[in-house]
């Protein structure tokens, strides 16, 4: 979105109000939703991936080091990954801000 | 070269589909409408219409269908009735939010309970609020010539919104007429295959159809409002067109006799007929009724209507729908509107009749008119604002 939404006159939505830059969902940080997040313990974690692929949002990512960890800019803080986790490796913390 | 034949108005509806090409038909058979979705089918599975005719299961699912369909750029067509049309209500709504230009013949007929097949407008009026471009016929040569129109208006860069062509279930539905069909020739030179502005293709991906936080819904609403009330213009740009390629007249708001008359009749769809054969008999007996039809519906033609309404001292709407506890008919609400909104001071009447397929004959019509020019503002039994034509009380 080339500015934000509340700046935005009715005669300047696209017909439809048609989105035509793909992927730009990626500029609405949605991380501030979140009221817990997921914290891993690596000492259960086998990095098996099971939350990278359950994770709805594609907000966790593989380190270099092969842990998993959560890009706090979109992750909601929904706990799949926690419920999914074998192991037991993920706790959801409560936010404090 | 056009040709003329005599007829079934259905099935003269899915000729006129044809002859506008449409590329997507999506819709479930009911009564009324059958005919029209039947012959569709057929020639498309005999190879006459090169279309995808997508089966579904509901009417929901139907309209379903043809968004998708509309939204990959395809001419798409559809039709339905009454419980149908309940069905594809909430669908409507995103068609007219998505600005496709989808075409329906809406085949007007009664709402259960009781359960009636038979035509009146409850269907359309509980839809008129649904964002599309809506008109009214009266006759099978305006089912056929609005259908080939409703695809001009619907996909013009200036509107994009789904249009109904709205006709009488059974008595314009099921009638044999003569129709004068234009040549494939001349259509296409009057409607050009559909110019998308968006597709949906994996070449260019867009997305359609997403959520608004509060921060943008009311300004993508209004946008659609201002579309659908900028579409007047096209709508008259385009029947000017069609009456001077083909020769036959279409106007925003039609009258009959209002020159001399004081008071004028407004009605929609097939009942204009009798009321014309009405206006006749009352003429030879020296008396002058008018009617006024706005034959578009959706925008409302307020101005229009206001150039031939605003001399009038009485003007009697009638319609086709129980006011559902509201003061009044949902057409007779619109006139009241216009009557305020420009300060004329004139006596306005209402009166329901035809529902379920109640017939109303011209004599009826006169009847009304007597009553009409005979007193003041009348008063109706139970203190009702409107009067119900042959209600049995």
């Amino acid at each position: 979105m080339a500015k934000p939404m509340d700046q935005y006159k009715w005669h300047e939505l696209t017909v439809g109000c048609v989105i035509e830059d793909v992927g730009n969902a990626m500029e609405y940080k949605t991380g501030d939703w979140r009221s817990s997040k997921p914290v891993w313990n690596r000492e259960k974690c086998t990095k098996c991936g099971l939350c990278w692929l359950f994770c709805p949002d594609a907000a966790i990512r593989q380190r270099d080091d092969g842990f998993y960890e959560a890009d706090l800019d979109y992750c909601k803080g929904c706990g799949i990954c926690a419920k999914e986790c074998k192991p037991g490796a993920i706790a959801m913390v409560e936010e404090e801000r | 070269m056009s040709t003329k034949k005599g007829m079934e108005v259905s099935i003269a509806a899915s000729v006129a589909a044809k002859l506008a090409r449409v590329e997507a038909i999506a819709a479930y058979p009911i009564t009324p409408q059958t005919h029209i979705v039947e012959h569709l089918a057929e020639l498309v599975a005999n190879g006459e219409l090169e279309a995808a005719y997508i089966n579904v299961e509901s009417e929901h699912s139907a309209m379903s269908a043809c968004v998708g369909a509309s939204a990959t750029g395809a001419r798409t067509f559809t039709s339905t009735s009454s419980q149908g049309m309940e069905l594809m209500h909430e669908i409507l709504f995103i068609a007219s939010g998505m600005r496709l230009p989808i075409v329906m013949a809406a085949v007007n007929r009664a709402l259960s309970s009781p359960l009636s097949i038979w035509g009146d407008h409850s269907d359309i009026m509980a839809a008129r609020d649904t964002g599309w471009v809506m008109v009214f016929c009266e006759n099978g040569q305006e089912v056929v010539d609005s259908i080939i129109m409703a695809f001009k208006i619907a996909e013009d860069r200036r509107v994009l919104l789904p249009m109904m062509v709205n006709l009488d279930g059974f008595s314009l539905s099921h009638v044999i007429e003569p129709i004068e069909f234009p040549s494939q020739e001349d259509v296409d030179r009057f409607l050009p295959p559909y110019n998308p502005l968006y597709t949906l293709h994996p070449d260019k991906p867009v997305t359609m159809g997403a959520y608004a936080m509060p921060e943008l819904y009311t300004e993508a609403k209004y946008s659609q409002e201002m579309a659908i009330r900028n579409s007047k213009g096209v709508v008259k740009e385009v029947m000017d067109q069609f009456s001077r390629e083909f020769g036959r007249t279409y106007n925003l708001v039609e009258t009959y006799n209002t020159e001399k008359a004081d008071t004028v009749f407004m009605a929609l769809g097939s009942i204009n007929e009798n009321i014309k054969t009405a206006i006749d008999s009352l003429k030879e007996q020296g008396k002058e009724l008018g009617l006024v039809s706005p034959r578009l519906f959706r925008p409302f033609p307020a101005a229009e209507l206001f150039e031939v309404l605003k001399d009038k001292k009485k003007i009697v709407v009638l319609e086709r729908a129980m006011p559902g506890g509201a003061m009044n008919g949902p057409l007779f609400n619109e006139v009241a509107s216009l009557v305020v909104a420009n300060g004329m001071s004139v006596q306005l009447e209402n009166f329901i009749f035809g529902l379920g397929g109640r017939d109303v004959e011209p004599e009826e019509l006169m009847e009304v008119y007597e009553q009409v020019v005979s007193s003041g503002k009348i008063t109706h039994a139970d203190n009702k604002n409107y009067g119900v034509i042959g209600v049995r009380s």
